[in-house]
């Protein structure tokens, strides 16, 4: 598939996927070399420093902001499957930079090329995808950083309506927050709880047997409440069914469960 | 008044417990929000509107000095006094002594955000004067002793039953047959009692939803005309306003009005709107004898040039409540203080101080709606991350977080490190959650408290990765991909 045109993708795994879910990882790198990228995945990347920088600590948020831009800057895109990050890769990068003549614009070229995985198929790369079955009744929901700093709507829909089956139904509130919000839910667990079951509520009203989104954040946090309640609804990031990686377990479900 | 901000969290679970509350809030959610986009589609310029109304309020806070000298000069030379007041004890001060230069008994008050913000009601009592609540809302909240629970609906948070009570306590005249089922009941009950507050009141007290330097007028906004019947029937009318409230000129507010009602209720515009300029002129038929506006400063003018310049753009629309899914949890008393939502956890810090309202920036998933629907595009997100910072900074906050954050942050910065204590982590996670998640684990309690946590699935992705691991792709559905 490779030849000299063929854009050089760093990935940038993110440490939610890198710790619990390998499989969008795998999915993100199938997707992006069969639309034709050179996919690496640079062994210096950690997180992208978002709960430092929610936290609070900018400081430190600046050091780790240099390091990723460092490690990926010479890529011709660099790719993250998740809305969360990528808006802090793309759009906190430049606010941390701000005023400084060294960092700035490389902050700023480095935004420039970054992208969240979905939307990278869709809207650079103009993925069309074929030969994907899956019969499943699938609610989206938006994750808010995806939706709100990085305008993710249209893409992952035009994806997944690809998938021959596939019946893509839309709960009134995807566009409202899961009450994740990093350490949000830990600390208010009982908002969190509140906003949790709303998005519970308006997912089963859906029908559909399967959620998928954007970002593992939001999964797990659904998940894990779907799950909480016993509602058996299986939950995926999007990467998964769209790469075709649905054989194994869904998220928070046992490996023998597949 | 005292704020309750720093047991935020206690009041969030109280709020989580109140089934009144918890109804009135869900109504929330299926009213104002659908409302204002049905009325922002009404209006094919409404985005347009917003960028002018934003670069209006930007403007003005350029050249504030100018704009407020301007002001007070039309508004003494329509008949009116100015006092500046640069703190809430000063504005107390001042009203009072209106009132009793006015031999003040009895004030009647329109609702107004600035008027909770120093609490004037309490002071005006303590001094033998009764202010007297005209705004439905305002009215019940008082009889209550409550404070308001949202800017534009100050009790969204009480069911027709519970008003009916209040109303029953406090009216003692009312009959005990008397039905108060239905809300126009309630209405016409509280009417019958501020009609006679409306006509025996000495002053008149309102807010202002604009102050206009071209013509020194303050705009009133109301569904109740309330404020009509506040600032005309009594003698003496006194505006309290805050310095930001200033627009240029007429054109300005209409501009401002454009986007206000829409974002706030989905109105195209509230069903009265209303100048004034100055007391009563020789040929008026009606209107105050008296016409001052008490200028607020307390701590606006420490916000101008700081992260939080850009809240002063705030005109009190609701929007950001009305769409906070926080907001829409909790309600408005949760965040102990007058204001609320996103607008209220980035004004409250600035206004009883950052270490008594240190949870409010945080009691937010940073979801963005709310800079979504702001008329005035303020970025609220991005300040509450500023109040974050600060915080930080000034080591406010548990000690240990912010050493569980410091030993994560050291191992970010070190990436071989990290990678050898994830690859463990991860393997250790893996061996005890084999049942796929875990129902509870001691270190993440916040979190298995009310859900699941998946367990990790196997080894990281990296190392499964640079192992030569490509995934599962041995599913008997080809995929083929290629460009369009």
């Amino acid at each position: 598939m490779s030849n000299n045109t063929s854009p050089r993708v760093g990935l940038f795994a993110t440490c939610l996927v890198d710790l619990m879910r390998p499989v969008v990882g795998f999915a993100a790198v199938k997707l992006l070399e069969d639309a034709g990228c050179i996919v690496d995945v640079p062994v210096a990347q950690t997180c992208c420093g978002q709960p430092a920088y929610n936290a609070g600590d900018t400081s430190d948020t600046i050091d780790i902001a240099r390091q990723v831009i460092t490690s990926f800057e010479n890529y011709d895109y660099i790719v993250v499957p998740s809305g969360s990050c990528g808006g802090m890769l793309k759009h906190h990068y430049i606010e941390l930079f701000e005023g400084d003549s060294e960092w700035a614009p490389r902050a700023q070229a480095f935004a420039d090329k970054t992208h969240e995985l979905l939307s990278f198929l869709d809207d650079i790369m103009k993925v069309s995808l074929t030969g994907l079955k899956l019969d499943a009744t699938v609610a989206y929901h938006d994750s808010c950083s995806g939706l709100r700093e990085l305008e993710i709507k249209k893409q992952p829909r035009a994806l997944l309506n690809a998938v021959d089956g596939l019946n893509l139904v839309e709960g009134t509130e995807a566009e409202t927050c899961c009450g994740f919000g990093g350490l949000f839910c830990v600390k208010y667990p009982d908002i969190s709880e509140k906003m949790v079951d709303a998005k519970v509520d308006d997912i089963v009203a859906t029908g559909a047997d399967t959620l998928v989104a954007g970002d593992l954040g939001c999964l797990m946090n659904i998940a894990g409440r779907l799950q909480r309640r016993n509602i058996d609804i299986k939950v995926r990031h999007t990467a998964e069914i769209l790469a075709n990686m649905t054989h194994g377990p869904a998220i928070g479900d046992p490996m023998d469960d597949a | 008044m005292q704020s309750t901000s720093p047991n935020f969290t206690q009041n969030a679970k109280d709020a989580l417990q109140d089934d009144p509350l918890q109804a009135a809030l869900a109504k929330l959610t299926d009213g104002f929000p659908i409302q204002r986009l049905e009325a922002a589609a009404r209006l094919p310029e409404f985005e347009d509107l917003r960028d002018e109304a934003r670069d209006i309020k930007t403007h003005v806070l350029e050249n504030l000095d100018l704009y407020l000298e301007a002001y007070e000069k039309k508004v003494v030379e329509s008949g009116g006094h100015v006092h500046w007041c640069q703190t809430a004890e000063d504005a107390r001060e001042t009203i009072l002594k209106i009132c009793q230069n006015a031999n003040a008994k009895t004030v009647t008050k329109s609702k107004s955000m600035i008027s909770e913000e120093i609490a004037v009601n309490d002071f005006l009592e303590e001094n033998g004067i009764e202010p007297v609540e005209t705004d439905l809302g305002e009215y019940i909240i008082q009889l209550r002793d409550e404070p308001p629970s949202h800017i534009i609906a100050p009790a969204i948070h009480l069911s027709k039953e519970q008003v009916a009570d209040t109303f029953r306590d406090a009216h003692t005249d009312l009959e005990k047959d008397r039905p108060l089922d239905e809300p126009r009941a309630l209405l016409e009950e509280a009417r019958a009692k501020l009609r006679t507050k409306f006509l025996s009141a000495d002053v008149g007290l309102t807010g202002a939803n604009m102050l206009i330097a071209e013509t020194g007028t303050n705009v009133l906004v109301t569904n109740e005309g309330n404020a009509d019947l506040t600032n005309n029937l009594p003698r003496v009318h006194i505006v309290i306003a805050s310095i930001e409230k200033i627009v240029p000129t007429l054109e300005d507010a209409t501009t401002i009005l454009r986007v206000l009602a829409r974002s706030a209720t989905g109105q195209d515009i509230s069903v009265y709107t209303t100048f004034c300029t100055g007391p009563r002129q020789l040929n008026d038929l009606d209107g105050p004898e008296e016409y001052h506006v008490v200028l607020l400063d307390n701590g606006r003018t420490d916000m101008i040039g700081s992260e939080f310049h850009e809240m002063l753009r705030c005109i009190r629309c609701g929007a950001c409540l009305n769409h906070c899914p926080v907001y829409k949890s909790v309600g408005g008393h949760a965040y102990g203080w007058v204001y609320s939502g996103p607008m209220g956890a980035v004004l409250i810090p600035n206004l009883i101080g950052m270490e008594e309202a240190q949870h409010l920036p945080h009691a937010s998933t940073l979801c963005g709606k709310c800079e979504s629907v702001c008329p005035m595009r303020i970025p609220l997100p991005k300040m509450l991350r500023r109040w974050r910072e600060r915080q930080f900074k000034a080591e406010l906050g548990s000690t240990r977080a912010r050493w569980a954050l410091k030993s994560w942050v050291w191992l970010v910065k070190r990436p071989r490190i990290y990678r050898l204590a994830m690859n463990m982590s991860v393997a250790i996670l893996g061996q005890i959650g084999f049942r796929g998640r875990f129902k509870s684990l001691p270190f993440a309690k916040g979190w298995t408290s009310k859900r699941d946590l998946a367990a990790p699935t196997g080894d990281t992705f990296l190392s499964q990765y640079h192992n030569g691991a490509r995934g599962d792709q041995s599913g008997e559905l080809i995929r083929r991909g290629g460009r369009k």
